[in-house]
């Protein structure tokens, strides 16, 4: 055996070697694209907002404020009460209308309308919001998010929308 | 009986154990290795408890949005022993945090970190982060409505992260709101991915007890030098070394059955925690709170300045990771003795100091309002002056009692209002209810001037 020829041997290892491993590793990488698919999947699937019908014109009086509940977007058939959803509408005028998020922009938990104090309450750390929305007092730093409100046909609709987050730059 | 043995031979030349296992259990510690070591491998046992428990679960649990709920009341409420082994899952992850904490308390008391076990403290940082994050996804699995709203406040504590924090609550939530993907998504953090990563760091974590050997105590004044430790850890091993098996290990299983006893006594006595309300998102008259272990973060929320609170949430975990991540190696050597470390010691002081009370006001709750207040009785009413009647009834409804109180009855959140009338004249309550303060909504646009009257008028007679 030559020196060659050693030299050759050893290459052809090293190649095959780093062949094999290269292999494996785009056996590992393939496998992997679906699974982090699935963990990616609430990026990945677009998700149209859809209208829904909240309650008749009349049920809403003028200056005051009530809970409606409807369902999100796009719910599967297996979602059970999980597809629900609640937000607080104030009718302001005959033909005007605000629909508040019912979650807090602090934690994100959910806040009770108090009619009689005319205040949106917090349970977790206390938060409270005026009437308008806007932080009266605790540790929210933002005002409450907004849903889109239409009325159509006489009946009230809201726009299923994303569970609001409070950004670092809020 | 000749058989049996050459049976028993047979497996052990084939398994190795004698070979390959033996000398692993068997490996020599320093004789002074005595009862403060038992914490590390009390928290072992209690993983392998929940482990245990946490199957005996999954066989009665439903991890479905819509059946979790039910299957829960059937373990608590209908199946045999249910609501026992439900009690030692929830025992024994609170006993896995409270010894995980002893375990890394005792273990920067005696700077058991320094070289040349950086390692084992960088894996047990590790642990610490999934023996939290296991405590959070446990209990949201019981998918009551603490469960929901659990997962809601995880999403907005992601949703902090600069520039892609929108990205990581929805990535949390398996959605744009909760959703069919939630309690599948913490189902397998919790029950897959999570046990898997600490079933990998707990085998790192042991093999590194093997391969550094256990630290022994420290002794004032005798300086940890990395140059010549391994030798002087040998020669010490030589000279007074024991086998971890059974000289050591007696000490870890004792203490190891007395906790896995005490934990099955406590779920025996007082059962696991009640269920809440059913998951539905669209429920708001709800009051979310976590289970104990978790109070101090909870209450930090309601106390941080809200200024700073948005960094705080994302600086804070990320700072305190990474001061533990550092630690061994900006303090590498020298001395281990808590008598000669005093800073250290105070350290640990300030910081359970600071977590015991975070979790003693976490349990009171004092900053959330106190929606089951029921109105002042008559005798601080004044049933004679109609006036002072109304404000009082105002002082229910307009919302001031969840956050004050008047002769016990009301919020913790505001001050005490029971002898107000003795300090405070009339325009500086008219001036304070109006305006309200940084912590008190101002009231002005709420009342009627009739009513802000009665209200002062009422709070006036309270003295």
């Amino acid at each position: 055996m030559n020196q060659e020829e050693t030299k050759t041997t050893i290459n052809r290892r090293k190649f095959l070697i780093r062949a094999s491993m290269g292999f494996a590793g785009i056996a590992a990488a393939v496998t992997g694209v679906p699974v982090v698919s699935a963990f990616l999947a609430p990026l990945l699937n677009k998700q149209e907002e859809e209208w829904r019908d909240v309650g008749a014109l009349s049920d809403f009086e003028i200056g005051h404020t009530r809970m409606v509940r409807f369902e999100d977007a796009d719910p599967q058939s297996w979602s059970g009460t999980d597809a629900r959803t609640a937000a607080w509408v104030r009718r302001d005028t005959e033909s005007g209308f605000t629909a508040f998020s019912a979650n807090c922009t602090h934690m994100g938990c959910p806040i009770r309308w108090e009619a009689d104090a005319e205040l949106f309450m917090c349970p977790c750390h206390g938060g409270v919001f005026y009437r308008d929305g806007t932080v009266a007092s605790g540790p929210p730093p933002k005002r409450l998010a907004q849903y889109p409100v239409r009325v159509a046909d006489n009946q009230v609709q809201i726009k299923t929308s994303p569970l609001p987050i409070t950004n670092i730059t809020d | 009986m000749n058989k049996v043995k050459k049976i028993g031979k047979w497996i052990d030349d084939r398994s190795g154990f004698t070979e390959t296992i033996l000398p692993l259990i068997r490996h020599p510690v320093p004789a002074s290795v005595r009862w403060a070591y038992v914490f590390g491998s009390g928290t072992l046992f209690c993983f392998i408890l929940q482990v245990i428990t946490g199957i005996g679960l999954s066989l009665l649990y439903q991890p479905s949005s819509q059946e979790a709920y039910r299957s829960l009341q059937y373990i608590t409420h209908q199946a045999a022993l249910g609501s026992l082994l439900r009690g030692i899952h929830y025992f024994g992850a609170s006993g896995m945090i409270v010894l995980v904490g002893i375990h890394m308390t005792r273990v920067y008391i005696i700077a058991s970190y320094k070289y040349p076990r950086e390692m084992s403290w960088i894996s047990g940082v590790f642990l610490l982060i999934f023996t939290i994050a296991m405590g959070f996804t446990g209990q949201l699995l019981r998918w009551d409505s603490n469960g929901v709203w659990s997962s809601v406040v995880a999403a907005e504590q992601l949703g902090r992260t600069p520039v892609i924090g929108t990205w990581l609550a929805r990535l949390v939530l398996g959605g744009k709101t909760i959703g069919v993907q939630t309690l599948s998504r913490f189902y397998a953090f919790h029950v897959l991915i999570l046990p898997a990563l600490i079933f990998i760091f707990v085998g790192f974590h042991l093999y590194l007890v093997i391969r550094n050997g256990i630290s022994e105590p420290p002794k004032a004044g005798r300086l940890l030098k990395p140059q010549t430790y391994r030798k002087w850890y040998q020669d010490l091993l030589e000279k007074n070394g024991k086998p971890f098996w059974p000289y050591a290990a007696w000490r870890d299983i004792l203490f190891a059955a007395l906790v896995v006893l005490l934990i099955i006594g406590l779920a025996f006595t007082f059962g696991p925690p009640e269920l809440t309300q059913p998951p539905d998102p669209s429920r708001l008259y709800t009051t979310p709170e976590p289970d104990w272990y978790l109070l101090p973060v909870f209450a930090l929320y309601a106390l941080m300045p809200p200024a700073i609170e948005s960094y705080a949430i994302i600086i804070g975990p990320l700072l305190i990771i990474t001061v533990l991540l550092v630690l061994p190696f900006v303090s590498n050597k020298g001395e281990r003795s808590p008598v000669r470390r005093p800073w250290a010691v105070f350290g640990v002081i300030c910081v359970l100091t600071f977590v015991l009370s975070l979790l003693s006001i976490g349990l009171k709750s004092p900053w959330s309002p106190n929606f089951k207040t029921r109105p002042i009785g008559p005798a601080y009413s004044h049933a004679d002056n109609p006036k002072i009647t109304f404000g009082a009834v105002l002082f229910y409804k307009k919302g001031c009692q969840y956050c004050h109180s008047v002769h016990g009855q009301g919020g913790d959140n505001g001050p005490d209002l029971s002898i107000i009338g003795r300090t405070w004249n009339i325009e500086q309550l008219q001036v304070q209810i109006v305006n309200g303060s940084k912590d008190m909504p101002a009231y002005g646009g709420m009342l009627s001037q009739q009513e802000l009257s009665a209200l002062i008028a009422f709070l006036k007679e309270q003295k």
